[in-house]
């Protein structure tokens, strides 16, 4: 077995390998940029080595680097992780070159799976289904008609010179043929200037679904069964889960077989992925297969019990896989959230800065929280958002979205913006629980990007009612100070008025005699909420009327804010009194975000990323001052164009000095 | 009914009504609440107790002899907030638009020095259209006469005005004078002169609410402490405001119960302050780890934002906080922000209340702007209220602590009870480059020998080992445990006796 093994990457794979290596009895060398001196993995691991400057190709994606961290620390295997360098064939031959061995395949197996052609090639070679189609060019729609049939339809005629859904056109029968043949060559005509046309079957209502592989340096091979993984933004995964709703046993078995068969093919050793398009009759078509460990492995892990990266470490140190093909259960059901610094209510903007504050739902039953950050780290902006990955395990489907909605609700994180309002959102949504989703769902439900869905009664019930006994828990607190006029007794009842961001009132009484239970009349409803909360805590959780309830909470300047996963309310609570006066209250308009964007502090402006004429998004940086040797970033508030650059880099600022002017109502 | 019960009963509904019910919905129209709802807002439900409800006005003039109005435009009372007691006055636009006159002016000096014998705070509401013009000198008189008090007040009793509606000419050195002005976003306003009058002599045209609006003086003169969205709003939050005052200059701060432990560690501190010492960060994260609950009172969020105040609680009672914020203007000291932190360090000083100072400062803001300002001397009024203060001070430097402004910051040389610093802070006359420019000047050709320079004196200096070694610093302390240092530092100095000599009063430069 290996000695020590370096880590070839950063977050909160690295921090993964790390923890099974640990458990294996085999030392750990974290490798590590300028910009992540303090991350995580760095203090993980046994000891760690700086690479070189922030950017991945000066650090991480430097083989040489790498190269030399492993000859200063003595490391005898690489873990190569997923991104970076972990599909680089190169890498491979230059660490076996060092006699250091590369946790994953062969380079022959990285190099023939990493180039479409060849992978397609030795794919239908080994008896893998891959998507029907024409690799030639169309002569003409009578061509085209010939072709059409022998593929089968539905099918796709495409542009050669295609992209952008331009030039693309489907059939369902001849007529749909010859016609789609005319319209896409015309398209393409005039839109890439080259008419040429081919034809594919086209897919309908198509699923990601994704075969786990190992397979050691013996010939053996299993697969860890599927992990669905359709829930896609932009081609970017979003949801997994494991196994997939939609695969029939037969099918699975007829997919993994093939997958198992490809491996073989390419002499693969260690685990990896064969990627499929499945169709809505389970029909389906080799993608590409991915020579490294998933970010999504977790899924599988949690429904087989197997640990993936302690099976590659096996398999690379020469020993035999331990289980066969039947030995792998399909134990219940595993959901994976990706959490990204990202705001998806602005276009899913990347967010990046301090994690002021830091909580995962590490504690609920059968919940893991992969992460590479703990409170205090930062999301930088050279690297890739993803924040963590949220896994639940639960008996059945059912079971692993209702952990994963409580966790979500747990969650929480200050400093940057995350998706875990939309990954709510999507856990929430009928169709996604049950099961009837394709790769096109985020697309088909969210065409006009996402907005905070409704609150159902329930959801706002226990939004008022646990602020309301966080008011009055307040409330004892102030009314026990020290000074009073008369002997104060402990507050035992309340009464108040919720007004919610909607200028809604809703009265509420709370009374307590026993520490930790309320009871509470609500909108017509007498209630009892349980809960351990006292002020200062960020979360509040516990029962209401026995159904269990999880919410963010904090302070704001005119109330407070409560937010599950899913959801976000401000709320103001006031006396009765003052709710029958506050009809009287003006709604002040929104501060208006002025046109300009002013220097807050006299300075020098360093840099301007910007012209006139730009169109920036809310959040891109727009200058750089610096003032008492200090660079500040100035990004811009909203979305806009730029009409007026009133300054050039190199001038000296006052205060409030006009650098940039938007373009009106942009 | 006795004849006298229904005079009695006849007076109160007159006093009650104030200006009457069309005035009242056109003071509704506006945003605005009556005088009495007000109090209702700010005091414990049924706590007003009313005094010189059926005052009235003896002007003979101008018809004035038969315009009377029982309460003659201000109710005046004390009540309790969470039970401790304070005095109120609550102008009643409603009634000749809130104007001054000598009998109203009397009720609010009454109650002044009512507050003033019994040791509890004044709040005034302040919402007036100016002097009783009908009157003449002796409405003038009346606010002389509350100027006084005001004066006599302050440092013994804690004085807050809330504007609630204009307050202009003369009226506005009443609450200049107290400890806290508060207003009302679009709804008050405070100016010496008003915008007509700017017209006719500077020809500068300009609408009320920028002269002298909420968001004017919160921003640009700083002489507002805190605006707010609504009435309802300003006076939620003045009660929390209010639980964090003592009573008057004799008491120690008020306590509350408190489950947050004074041993909690924030491991998250520990990367707050960036490697790259020119990198910013945001100090109000150490502010609100360390304090009660994470409850942080600040005041004068928008204004002089180079420096930090506010209140909160460490252990359950009352803390001030003073912090330098490297967000904007690297955290330097300038006018603004100099004079901002004095006025909070002195009012925490009258009342006994022990102040606890975060500093990460690189210097004085430089330039012409500063220096014609007058820097020299409103730098010193920081320096002089540091120097002066007898309450507990316990400071922690979390990185920079550069040149004078290190001193300024309640050093150990002030009188600093408890001095600590983080493991990365510099405690030095200057950067180390600048340094280093001036004492190897005649190396400044040679880059290589001033980096050289620099690395050395980065080495000797830019760390809190000298000025520990001095004794300067008690301590060099792990970021993560600043709350459990400063609890038991503030536990050790409950009991702090000192004085400064007897004197008629100091002369703080001004």
């Amino acid at each position: 077995m290996f000695k020590k093994i370096l880590i070839a990457n950063r977050g909160e794979i690295a921090c993964r390998a790390i923890r099974t290596a640990r458990k294996l009895g085999i030392a750990t060398a974290a490798v590590y940029s300028e910009a992540d001196s303090n991350a995580l993995h760095v203090a993980m691991a046994d000891e760690a080595i700086p690479i070189g400057p922030a950017a991945s190709s000066e650090s991480y994606l430097k083989i040489e680097a790498i190269l030399q961290a492993c000859a200063d620390c003595g490391a005898d295997a690489v873990y190569p992780g997923y991104g970076f360098l972990s599909e680089n064939a190169q890498f491979a031959a230059a660490l076996a070159d060092k006699n250091i061995e590369f946790i994953g395949p062969g380079v022959h197996a990285i190099e023939s799976m990493g180039d479409k052609i060849t992978s397609k090639k030795l794919a239908i070679e080994a008896g893998v289904s891959t998507v029907p189609g024409h690799t030639d060019i169309i002569r003409d729609a009578d061509h085209a008609v010939v072709i059409a049939s022998e593929i089968g339809y539905p099918v796709m005629l495409k542009a050669s010179a295609g992209g952008g859904g331009k030039g693309m056109r489907v059939a369902f029968d001849e007529a749909e043929c010859r016609d789609g043949f005319e319209r896409a060559s015309n398209e393409a005509r005039t839109s890439f200037g080259d008419d040429r046309v081919f034809i594919e079957k086209f897919i309908q209502q198509p699923r990601h679904i994704e075969i786990q592989v190992l397979a050691d340096k013996h010939g053996n091979a299993v697969y860890l069964n599927e992990r669905e993984c359709s829930i896609q933004r932009r081609h970017q995964k979003v949801i997994e889960e494991a196994p997939s709703p939609f695969l029939n046993a037969e099918t699975r078995a007829a997919m993994g077989k093939q997958a198992c068969a490809l491996a073989a093919a390419v002499n693969y050793h260690s685990a990896g992925t064969v990627e499929f398009i499945v169709d809505a009759e389970q029909k389906f078509y080799f993608l590409e297969m991915n020579t490294r460990l998933q970010v999504e492995h977790p899924v599988t892990e949690m429904i087989t019990g197997f640990d993936l990266v302690e099976q590659m470490i096996n398999v690379a140190a020469g020993k035999p896989l331990e289980f066969k093909q039947t030995d792998v259960p399909i134990n219940g059901w595993s959901m994976e959230a990706r959490i990204y610094a990202e705001n998806p209510f602005r276009e899913f903007l990347p967010s990046t800065g301090r994690l002021i504050r830091y909580s995962e739902p590490a504690d609920i039953e059968n919940v893991r929280v992969d992460s590479g950050v703990v409170e205090g780290g930062e999301v930088s902006i050279y690297y890739d958002p993803m924040i963590s990955k949220l896994v639940t395990w639960g008996h059945d489907r059912n079971a692993a979205i209702a952990t994963m909605k409580t966790a979500l609700d747990r969650y929480g994180i200050d400093g940057v913006t995350t998706n875990i309002p939309f990954l709510s959102a999507l856990f929430a949504h009928p169709k996604f629980i049950e099961g009837d989703f394709s790769t096109n769902f985020i697309a088909e439900h969210y065409p006009d990007g996402f907005t905070e869905p409704a609150a159902t009664d329930i959801e706002l019930q226990q939004i008022h009612a646990a602020a309301a006994v966080t008011h009055f828990l307040l409330r004892r607190q102030a009314g026990a100070i020290s000074g009073s006029l008369f002997p104060a007794t402990e507050l035992s009842h309340g009464q108040f008025v919720i007004v919610d961001s909607d200028q809604s009132q809703h009265p509420v009484t709370v009374s307590s005699t026993d520490a930790g239970i309320f009871n509470l009349q609500l909108a017509g409803k007498t209630l009892q909420l349980q809960t351990r909360w006292k002020p200062g805590n960020r979360v509040i959780e516990g029962q209401i009327d026995g159904e269990t309830f999880i919410l963010q909470w904090q302070r704001t300047s005119t109330g407070y804010q409560l937010a599950s996963g899913k959801l976000s309310r401000p709320l103001q609570i006031m006396s009765t009194r003052a709710a029958e006066l506050y009809c009287h209250m003006p709604i002040r308009k929104p501060v208006d975000t002025s046109l300009f964007l002013l220097s807050p502090m006299p300075g020098l402006l360093v840099n301007l990323m910007v012209a006139e004429g730009d169109s920036v998004r809310a959040g891109d940086p727009l200058a750089v001052v610096e003032a008492m040797k200090m660079e500040n970033v100035l990004k811009a508030e909203r979305d806009g164009k730029i009409a007026i650059v009133h300054q050039t880099a190199g001038a000296t600022l006052d205060v409030d000095q006009k650098i940039i002017e938007f373009e009106q109502n942009s | 009914m006795r004849e006298i019960d229904q005079r009695l009963a006849s007076k109160r509904q007159a006093a009650e009504l104030g200006g009457g019910q069309a005035r009242i919905d056109r003071h509704h129209q506006r945003g605005k609440l009556t005088s009495r709802e007000r109090l209702e807002i700010l005091l414990d439900e049924g706590s007003f107790t009313e005094s010189d409800m059926f005052v009235e006005h003896r002007c003979v003039d101008f018809g004035m002899q038969d315009q009377k109005i029982p309460g003659d435009g201000v109710v005046t009372g004390w009540g309790t907030i969470n039970g401790r007691l304070v005095f109120v006055f609550s102008q009643d636009f409603t009634v000749f638009g809130g104007s001054l006159s000598e009998a109203h002016a009397e009720k609010i000096c009454k109650i002044m020095d009512q507050a003033m014998k019994s040791g509890a705070p004044v709040i005034g509401l302040n919402d007036s259209g100016g002097a009783r013009i009908q009157e003449g000198v002796a409405s003038l008189g009346g606010y002389a006469d509350v100027f006084q008090r005001n004066v006599l007040a302050s440092g013994v009793v804690p004085q807050i005005s809330m504007i609630m509606g204009p307050c202009a000419g003369g009226a506005v050195y009443s609450p200049a004078m107290t400890d806290f002005i508060f207003m009302v976003k679009d709804t008050s306003y405070m100016f010496v002169t008003g915008p007509e009058v700017v017209k006719t002599v500077t020809h500068e045209e300009v609408t009320h609410e920028e002269l002298g609006g909420a968001e004017t003086h919160s921003t640009i003169s700083g002489v507002c402490d805190l605006a707010f969205e609504n009435e309802l709003h300003a006076l939620r939050k003045l009660r929390e405001f209010y639980d964090f005052l003592p009573l008057n200059n004799r008491e120690k701060p008020p306590v509350r119960p408190c489950e947050d432990p004074p041993n909690r560690e924030e491991t998250s501190l520990d990367t707050l302050v960036p490697e790259n010492p020119n990198q910013p960060y945001d100090i109000r994260e150490l502010i609100t780890k360390t304090v009660d609950d994470g409850h942080f009172f600040e005041i004068q969020p928008d204004f002089a934002r180079n420096i930090i105040v506010g209140m909160a609680r460490m252990n359950g009672s009352t803390v001030g906080f003073v912090a330098n914020q490297p967000l904007v203007l690297a955290g330097c000291l300038d006018i603004k922000s100099s004079t901002k932190a004095a006025r909070f360090v002195r009012f925490c000083d009258a009342f006994n209340i022990p102040i606890v100072t975060y500093v990460d400062v690189p210097g004085f803001l430089p330039g012409t702007a500063q220096e014609y300002g007058g820097i020299i001397k409103h730098g010193a009024k920081l320096l002089f209220a540091y120097a002066q203060c007898t309450v507990p001070k316990v400071t922690v430097i979390t990185r920079k602590a550069y040149g004078g402004a290190y001193d300024v910051m309640a050093s150990k040389h002030l009188r600093g009870d408890v001095n600590l610093a983080w493991p990365n802070a510099e405690i030095a006359v200057m950067g180390p480059k600048g340094a280093v420019e001036i004492i190897f000047r005649s190396d400044i050709g040679d880059a290589e020998k001033i980096e050289q320079r620099t690395e050395e004196y980065r080495e000797k200096f830019a760390n809190p080992f000298v000025a520990a070694s001095r004794g300067y610093i008690d301590d060099v302390i792990t970021p993560a445990r600043t709350r459990t240092h400063i609890c038991k530092a503030l536990a050790m100095l409950a009991n702090k006796q000192l004085e400064n000599p007897w004197r008629k009063h100091d002369n703080l430069p001004l």
